[in-house]
């Protein structure tokens, strides 16, 4: 069972994220035109791909090519924000819940199950409506719907290390509760919470482009890959190239997150 | 048995009874006068108090909640703000469509996902394996309203096999469950292909091998029964949430199920709307929670002794 080939899957996703980042950071050099006006004199029709357009034009003339660009950044930080969110409170409650014990965790991991069974885009949806759409309610809202999962596998492994002889050999030395779950715990949690950063990044995006499609995303004039099928969903019959191009550059983000975490963890259970 | 069954039901009601402490918070802090979204906009102050009355939003908070458990547990959820019917009746209406499209999705997505991993874990370690590791993620990775967009070109407006949304009949019904059905089937042909895995290097799995069996009879009549398991939680609890209405793919095929009606709600701010169909959706997961942990015990006697015990 020695890893056969199988570092590819880290090093592929890894290299298609870099690759995100890069397009994210260069936009301004990358993007042909600006995302934001008016290029094609096509007067309320999209444009098919052409040369000059090589995703072809939307209904308002803009570049679709430049706004894929450019929707790659908002993207990219709403993915990663939210997931940053969704950790910090994930590991917060697994961490308390998995250390201290007792009524704390029945009250915490209650409070999980409940949070489990409401579901996520519904309660994103109405958050967002309520919040009215922004940058920062959006990625809020998706790491609050989003910690369950990582609260209980930090809770699993917190538990299992603070049995662990070297945590109670510092427990034994006098060590403070903060100065154990810091120095002691934390790091040995990492490993796992790395892999759920990385699955997890794949999750929030599809989520901020599921609430981007309903039309509770990042309001315009920024592009958003999410509103971009949204909006071309009126012209599927004329110009199916519109929703497929902003499709596909959601499917790679979200398969490069896929692949970086399962080639992680595959390597780590190995 | 009956002692875990009993724990289970309690555990289920204690969770139901936070989701609805969670639902009402969230309807009370939604900005919207309930009482001027009835009446509208032009409504004199004599109007609203009298509806604010009607609708005891004039009563302190936890006679409110208290009420709105007492008529929950009878079944009534309140009214519709905007559609003017109960939402007990507009969520029973949408039901059939939603329950449809979930049952199909999920017998296609479990018909798929394990016939993908079964043959991923015949060929373990070689590169049909790794082709479906590739494909399982790729599937797993596309977000489903751009799936249902893609398919309905292709299925509704090239091939001209399939109507473009709607629900009139079992040809509108298979672009809608493959759009949701792909997608679980790569998630749960991953899952499978791990538990079939760990379950082939098993002492039990080499016994019957070093017995004679062949690989694929090892696998399917010894190893397969231990994978099954931890997948049964899985489609018990999917298809809880599939039953629940799923919005993205009835919005894009317009189908007429719970998932839209939850989605109107919330652009409405359609308060009781709003909590009846997210508490239909946790009811739902509790049960479905409930059935798979029976299931479970009744599959697996470890589980009901050492919960019991």
């Amino acid at each position: 069972m020695k890893a056969r080939g199988f570092g590819k899957l880290e090093i592929i996703g890894g290299a298609m994220v870099l690759g995100l980042v890069v397009v994210a950071i260069s936009a301004p050099l990358l993007a042909p035109h600006d995302p934001t006006r008016a290029v094609a004199a096509t007067y309320g029709d999209p444009g098919a791909p052409s040369l000059v357009f090589p995703m072809g034009t939307d209904q308002l003339g803009r570049d679709v090519l430049s706004r894929i660009i450019y929707g790659a950044r908002v993207s990219l930080t709403v993915g990663l924000a939210a997931m940053a969110v969704t950790i910090a409170i994930g590991v917060l409650i697994g961490l308390v819940s998995g250390f201290f014990g007792g009524a704390v965790d029945v009250a915490l991991m209650r409070f999980t199950d409940v949070m489990l069974t409401l579901p996520a885009l519904l309660l994103a949806m109405a958050f967002v409506a309520v919040l009215r759409p922004s940058l920062l309610s959006i990625l809020l809202v998706i790491g609050l719907v989003s910690w369950t999962q990582v609260a209980r596998v930090v809770r699993a492994e917190t538990l299992s290390m603070s049995r662990r002889d070297f945590v109670l050999a510092a427990q034994a030395l006098g060590a403070h509760p903060g100065r154990l779950i810091a120095r002691h715990i934390l790091p040995n949690v990492l490993p796992v919470v790395v892999v759920m950063a990385a699955l997890g990044t794949s999750n929030t995006l599809l989520l901020d482009a599921a609430l981007s499609f309903l039309g509770l995303g990042v309001p315009p004039p920024t592009p958003t890959w999410g509103r971009m099928i949204e909006e071309a969903t009126i012209y599927f019959r004329t110009a199916p190239w519109l929703a497929t191009f902003p499709g596909l550059a959601i499917f790679y983000a979200v398969l490069a997150f896929n692949l970086l975490g399962y080639g992680v963890l595959r390597a780590r259970t190995q | 048995m009956l002692v875990f069954l009993v724990r289970r039901i309690v555990f289920g009601i204690a969770v139901l009874i936070g989701t609805s402490i969670i639902t009402f918070a969230i309807a009370f802090v939604i900005p919207a006068d309930p009482a001027v979204t009835m009446a509208g906009a032009k409504a004199d102050p004599q109007t609203l108090a009298t509806i604010r009355h009607e609708l005891g939003l004039d009563l302190p908070v936890y006679l409110q909640y208290a009420r709105y458990l007492d008529r929950a547990l009878h079944g009534d959820l309140g009214r519709s703000y905007v559609r003017r019917d109960s939402v007990a009746h507009l969520i029973a209406s949408r039901f059939p469509a939603t329950a449809l499209l979930a049952v199909t999705a999920m017998v296609v997505s479990l018909v798929l996902g394990v016939l993908l991993g079964c043959i991923a874990t015949a060929y373990r370690g070689e590169a049909t394996d790794n082709a479906l590791l590739i494909f399982s993620l790729a599937l797993v990775s596309m977000p489903v309203f751009w799936l249902g967009t893609m398919l309905l070109i292709a299925g509704g407006l090239y091939l001209r096999s399939f109507p473009l949304g709607g629900f009139s009949g079992p040809s509108s019904l298979v672009l809608p469950t493959l759009t949701l059905a792909l997608g679980s089937a790569g998630y749960y042909s991953r899952i499978l292909h791990t538990n079939l895995s760990e379950a082939m290097d098993q002492e039990y799995v080499r016994t019957a091998r070093g017995k004679g069996l062949s690989s694929a009879r090892a696998m399917m009549q010894h190893a397969m029964a231990n994978a099954l398991l931890p997948l049964v939680t899985l489609a018990g609890l999917d298809l809880a949430g599939l039953l629940s209405g799923v919005v993205l793919t009835e919005t894009v095929f317009n189908w007429p199920g719970i998932g839209r009606l939850a989605y109107e709600a919330i652009f409405n701010l359609d308060i009781p709307l709003i909590m009846g169909t997210v508490l239909f959706s946790a009811f739902l997961i509790v049960v479905a929670n409930l059935g798979v942990d029976v299931l479970y015990a009744w599959l697996d006697p470890r589980i009901r002794l050492s919960e019991a015990g």
